[in-house]
């Protein structure tokens, strides 16, 4: 194991910074359409209710892989060419936005509603209740279901390997192919990992258990 | 357009099925596996045997927080340097077991932290041993809070079976690739038809789950309460 890290350090390296870059690329997209839907969901307006029912649904239903070979394959084909990469992040972000938009709007609706009813009564309209009072309210509530969303996506970040999107797993096979050391080279990818993942998830306990 | 209809001839849902029936096989045999071990791994992390439940806690974190795909290249890749050399389908079923035992371990474990202590005072106070307070008073009502996130868990595990392509399990995902791999035209018939059988399988699964979660619901109001709790504290 020492072995790969001496010789491959550099290529393990390039591509932990490839999984953070695309990891945090996703999360801050996935959060903005995420939380829109959220909202959406919760709105008075039947129409738009629907609207983000269905995209939440559906993303949420469809592997991750299928919509990141979709942009992959597809879209290359009949409109663009985009990098694996680029392909591999943005099946990312409308994959993670899904599960985003769901633990957002079960942060709205844990605020009581007479939060809502009582701006209203201010005289406040619908939209600057939800922007001043029950969204800043319900932050509070979702950031540790959201931290466990953002380590799923550092996991899930590894599907770039399936598009030559030069992340960590990525580079883990070319690297296990190339010094035919497979066990070895893949322990050393999962320490990386952990190095993202571990810390983060025990931090989410404990902030966890600091707010109930 | 007469292109698009091709994809669909009889042959080509015909090789689609049996990738589905892979995909199926699959699922269920990892199921039944990580159920059976997370309910074990999980009442082991929660009943705090010395140095074991420690042990067992630490594996588990280190499972939950490492990709699907690396623990699947693993068995498959990585196993066979030590002698032991599975093929796609058991590679698949053993990667997708260790690491779905290891989240329902998390699910059990906040299920039997969601009952409350005067449960197991009451029941030991009747004279049940310990173990049989767990039998028969904690675990039958643990298990109603989980299967609400336990469901949702299977439905991650029937999507993430895609992830054992890279490893050419001949599942759907496969045999798509397959057959648009063959003529470029099908490629957006395939994905069409891709996303709509998996969309099918587990959007049922998630209805069957919100249909638990009511039935939990109508017969105690608190009951899905504890669900949802279990549910988030599964997550972590």
């Amino acid at each position: 194991m020492i072995s790969i890290f001496q010789n491959y350090g550099g290529a393990l390296l390039y591509g932990l910074g490839q999984t953070l870059l695309c990891s945090i690329i996703a999360l801050v997209f996935a959060l903005i359409i995420g939380s829109g839907f959220a909202i959406l969901e919760v709105v008075p307006n039947k129409f738009f209710r629907v609207i983000a029912k269905i995209y939440i649904e559906v993303f949420r239903n469809i592997p991750l892989l299928v919509i990141t070979m979709f942009f992959y394959v597809v879209i290359p084909m009949y409109i663009v060419e985009i990098s694996g990469f680029v392909s591999g992040t943005i099946g990312l972000i409308l994959y993670s936005s899904a599960f985003i938009a769901e633990t957002v709007r079960s942060g709205i609706q844990s605020v009581d509603p007479g939060q809502m009813e009582g701006a209203r009564s201010t005289g406040l309209s619908f939209w600057q209740s939800m922007r001043y009072i029950v969204l800043p309210q319900a932050f509070r509530y979702v950031i540790p279901p959201l931290g466990n969303q953002f380590i799923n996506l550092v996991k899930n970040s590894s599907v770039l390997a399936f598009v030559a999107g030069f992340d960590l797993m990525y580079q883990g096979n070319v690297i296990a192919s190339d010094s035919l050391q497979s066990m070895s080279t893949y322990l050393c990818v999962g320490i990386l990992y952990l190095i993202l993942t571990l810390p983060l998830s025990y931090y989410m306990r404990y902030l966890e258990k600091k707010l109930a | 357009m007469l292109t698009i209809l091709g994809a669909y001839s009889w042959i080509n849902i015909r090789f689609l099925l049996e990738g589905a029936w892979v995909t199926i096989l699959v699922s269920v045999l990892s199921i039944i596996l990580s159920y059976i071990f997370g309910l074990i791994l999980g009442v082991i992390r929660y009943v705090q045997i010395k140095y074991v439940s420690a042990i067992v806690g630490f594996l588990i974190d280190i499972i939950r927080n490492l990709p699907l795909i690396l623990i699947i290249f693993f068995t498959y890749f990585g196993l066979p340097n030590i002698g032991f050399k599975p093929d796609p389908i058991w590679a698949s079923v053993i990667a997708m077991a260790v690491f779905e035992s290891a989240m329902v371990a998390e699910i059990v474990r906040a299920g039997i932290n969601s009952i409350p202590v005067g449960q197991m005072e009451g029941a030991r106070s009747t004279g049940m041993s310990y173990w049989q307070a767990l039998r028969y008073i904690i675990l039958p009502q643990a298990v109603k809070n989980m299967i609400p996130a336990i469901v949702s868990q299977f439905i991650s595990l029937v999507k993430d079976t895609s992830l054992a392509t890279i490893i050419v399990l001949p599942d759907l995902m496969n045999h798509a690739q397959i057959i648009y791999g063959q003529n470029t035209n099908y490629t957006i018939p395939m994905f069409l038809a891709l996303a709509v059988m998996y969309f099918i399988v587990c959007y049922s699964l998630s209805l069957l789950s919100q249909y638990l979660e009511h039935r939990i619901g109508s017969s105690k109001k608190k009951g899905a309460d504890e669900a949802e709790i279990v549910a988030q504290e599964a997550q972590r």
